[in-house]
This record gives C-alpha cells, structure tokens and sequence, in this order.
C-alpha cells in the first residue's frame, strides 16, 4: 500500500503538520468540501481531498481516523489549525493545485474512492 | 474494512524520545595525562569500550578500545591519551531527540557520541546500545500505563455492581464556537475506545455525536448540552438547547435541507445531511422540537452490535420521527 509520504514526493506536496505519521499507509481516497460528506463517505487511512482549511477539517480527520488531508488551491491553515492539527497527530499537506488535478494525479498513483 | 499495518511506536518514539532519557549519566572520564596502559584498566574495571577526554571541566577528545588496540600493535602503550585520543568529536544536545543521535551514528559512524547541555558541558554519553535499552524500556513503560488504563476502565461495569450501572458524562456547548468544534464528540470517541467499544461502533458515536455537536454550535441561540450515558450494553447520547427550535421537524430530517446562513455554509456546513448522517448511524433516534422553546436530540447506539437484535424491543429500530 502506498504510504503518505510517497504521495507528498510525487505530487509535490507540502507537509506542515505531523510529518512524523509519514509513513502512515493509505488506503483510498475521498474528496469533497462538505464535512458532513466526509463524515459519511470517507473511510479510515483514506485521504481526503479539500478546499477548506480551517480548524473543523481537523475534528473530522480525527474522528474518522484519516491517513492524511491535502488542502487544495493553495488555502493556507491558520495557526489555530495547525496546533490542532499538530495536537491530534493529523497530518496536513497543501498544494496550490486544484482538486481535479490532485485526485487525477492520485488515481493514477492506484489510490481509489470508495465504492 | 482493510487491515492497515499501523505507525509504529518504535518509529514515533524515536521522535518522542529525549535522548537524556537514553544516554548513560555518570561519565567515566579521562585526563589527556593518563597514560594508554592506565586507560586500558579504567576500561577494563568499569567495563567499557571507551572515554570522553576532559582538560580543566573542558572537553577535548574522546578515546575508544580501538584507539587502545592500535597503541599496542604500535607498541606506543606508555603515551598519553592525548597523543592517541580522537580530537573530532560527534556531540549531540541532550534534549534532542533520539531520532537526531541516529542520524548521527549513520553519518559519522562512530561507535558513541558525546552528549552535552545547552552550554556545552559534557552530561552524558550515547551507544546504540544505550538506545536499544532506551527505546525498549520506554516501550513496555507505554504498553502498561496504557494496558492498565484500558483494563481499568474496560472491567468498570464488573467493579461496580449495581442493578442498573451507567457512567454520565456531560459535555457543554457554547454557540458559534467553531474552533472548538468536534472537541466533546472527540473526547466521547476516546471514551469508548478506552471502555474497549468496537471500532464500528465507536466510528457510529463519533459521527452521530459530531454531527449533534455541530448543530448546537451553528443553530443553538445560546448553545447547548451533551449529554452521553453509558451502560454496559448502549449508549444513549441526548442534546438539549433552548431554542431557537425547529419550526418543522419532519422538513428538518429531509436530506439536503439546512437552514445554516452562506458565512457557514462557506465552512462546509450546513449540507442538509447532519441529522442524515446521526440516523445511518443511530440504532434509535428521537428529535423533538418546539419553535421558540429548544430543542432535544435522543440518540441510542447499542455497544455490541450482534446485541442489537436480541435486546432491541420492537419499535427502537430507526424511525421517523412524529
């Protein structure tokens, strides 16, 4: 199984929060803005892509027990976020990339959504 | 649901680790005097393979078994330490972690490495030997403290006997506190998990207490409760608010339907699909309303799921709500 860090070299994807879980495996993928969706469809070690990046993605990364969020467009994280992030273990990557492109990019690396 | 090999603790721990929780205190220390025949029996008596070297509480080499072993080859047994001593020395801060002191020894392949304080003064020094043991009596300390803490409270309900034993526990709510968001379902979630619930079912509480937390936090006028009762067997998670209710509680349940206003619906709330979500993942669910009064949220999971469908009576299956 492909691991978080794999994807952050491929991609080029930068790591700002709980680089130490890098080698965390992951198992699919999952992409929407609407965190009550991601409560619902995504799976734990998924990785999900978004365009939000304020502290709630957070909780639900948590909650759900993801491998990895990657924050999309070039949204930044305020501190706030980054010290929960830091304080859950949830590991944050960002790319100025949309999310088409990213989830293009992590379907042809083998990472698949849930059916 | 995929078995996922985990992040190891070995592999955190050598992140977490302090390398003054590992290095060997109380340094057996050589003067540049001291002669190799003299370094060969401190050596030998205290059962070592090497030394740092200090000159007036200064640091100023460091001399193994190895550099002892080329002395007596080159017959040079009677020279002084400072003649045969390493000068190029490999410290690592004592308050680094143990990650650091690995990269160390990769790098510069030597045997020890001298360990210094913030000012520089020698405190203590590392093998990898010393971070072997380390790291292996930090790993049963965790596995313990944790083991006893889950056992503690995964036998409470056999602890204590009575007729009917729950454990409450209370978690308030302030309105439109979006950065504390999550922080009481997390802590319900941590609960359980210590109470040894199945992931299954602690994923169902964590989701169905996010979502609940979550509706305090965007609608409730002056917040809310949450209210979460444990029994051996369920678990029922109650929030109370008061007000400013819900005009139409069948409307309310239909998915897609929100009354969250765009600066929160710009956050990635308000889908319609929280009081969706709490009923996938409920075995039971209530939500009674009044316009102007509050509003209460019951929500009941059985902790054993093969016990659902002994001990549900008829009719705490998921329903509509009247």
């Amino acid at each position: 199984m492909i691991s978080v860090k794999e994807i952050v070299e491929k991609l080029h994807l930068e790591a700002v929060s709980s680089t130490r879980s890098l080698d965390r495996p992951v198992a699919g993928g999952y992409a929407s803005d609407l965190l009550s969706c991601v409560m619902k469809g995504a799976k734990k070690d998924d990785i999900w892509i978004t365009l939000q990046s304020h502290v709630n993605v957070i909780a639900v990364a948590s909650l759900i027990g993801l491998a990895a969020v990657i924050m999309t467009e070039g949204n930044r994280p305020d501190q706030e976020t980054l010290n929960r992030a830091e304080s859950e273990g949830v590991t944050l990557l960002l790319t100025p990339r949309t999310t088409y492109t990213v989830v293009g990019a992590l379907n042809e690396l083998g990472i698949k959504g849930n059916p | 649901m995929a078995q996922v090999p985990k992040f190891t603790k070995i592999q955190e721990l050598i992140y977490e680790l302090p390398i003054e929780r590992v290095m060997k205190k109380n340094v057996v220390q050589v003067s540049p005097d001291t002669t190799m025949t003299e370094l060969k029996e401190i050596l030998r008596v205290n059962r070592i393979s090497g030394a740092p070297v200090v000159e007036e509480a200064r640091l100023v080499g460091v001399i193994s078994i190895e550099d002892l072993i080329k002395a007596l080859v080159e017959g040079d047994i009677q020279a002084p330490v400072r003649k045969r001593m390493t000068t190029q020395m490999i410290t690592v801060r004592q308050d680094e972690s143990v990650i650091e002191a690995v990269k160390k020894f990769t790098q510069y392949k030597v045997g020890r490495l001298l360990v210094v304080n913030e000012s520089g003064g020698l405190t203590g020094i590392l093998t990898g030997g010393d971070i072997t043991r380390g790291l292996l009596e930090a790993i049963s300390l965790d596995y313990h403290a944790e083991e006893i803490s889950r056992y503690r409270a995964k036998h409470i309900f056999e602890d204590i006997v009575s007729d009917q034993t729950s454990l409450i526990l209370r978690y308030k709510v302030k309105a439109k506190d979006f950065n504390s968001g999550g922080r009481a379902s997390s802590k319900l979630k941590r609960a359980l998990d210590r109470l040894g619930a199945v992931p299954e079912v602690i994923r169902r509480v964590a989701i169905s207490s996010y979502e609940a937390e979550m509706n305090l936090i965007i609608h409730a006028d002056e917040g809310g409760e949450i209210i979460a009762e444990l029994q051996p067997e369920v678990m029922r998670i109650t929030t109370i608010d008061h007000g400013p209710g819900i005009p139409d509680v069948k409307e309310a349940m239909s998915l897609g339907f929100s009354t969250a206003p765009n600066w929160i619906r710009e956050l990635g709330f308000g889908a319609g699909m929280g009081l969706a979500n709490i009923k996938r993942c409920a075995d039971f669910m209530k939500l009674e309303s009044k316009a102007g009064a509050g509003t209460q949220l019951d929500i009941v999971i059985y902790l054993r799921p093969e016990a659902t469908d002994e001990t549900s009576p008829q009719g705490e299956k998921p329903q509509e709500p009247a």
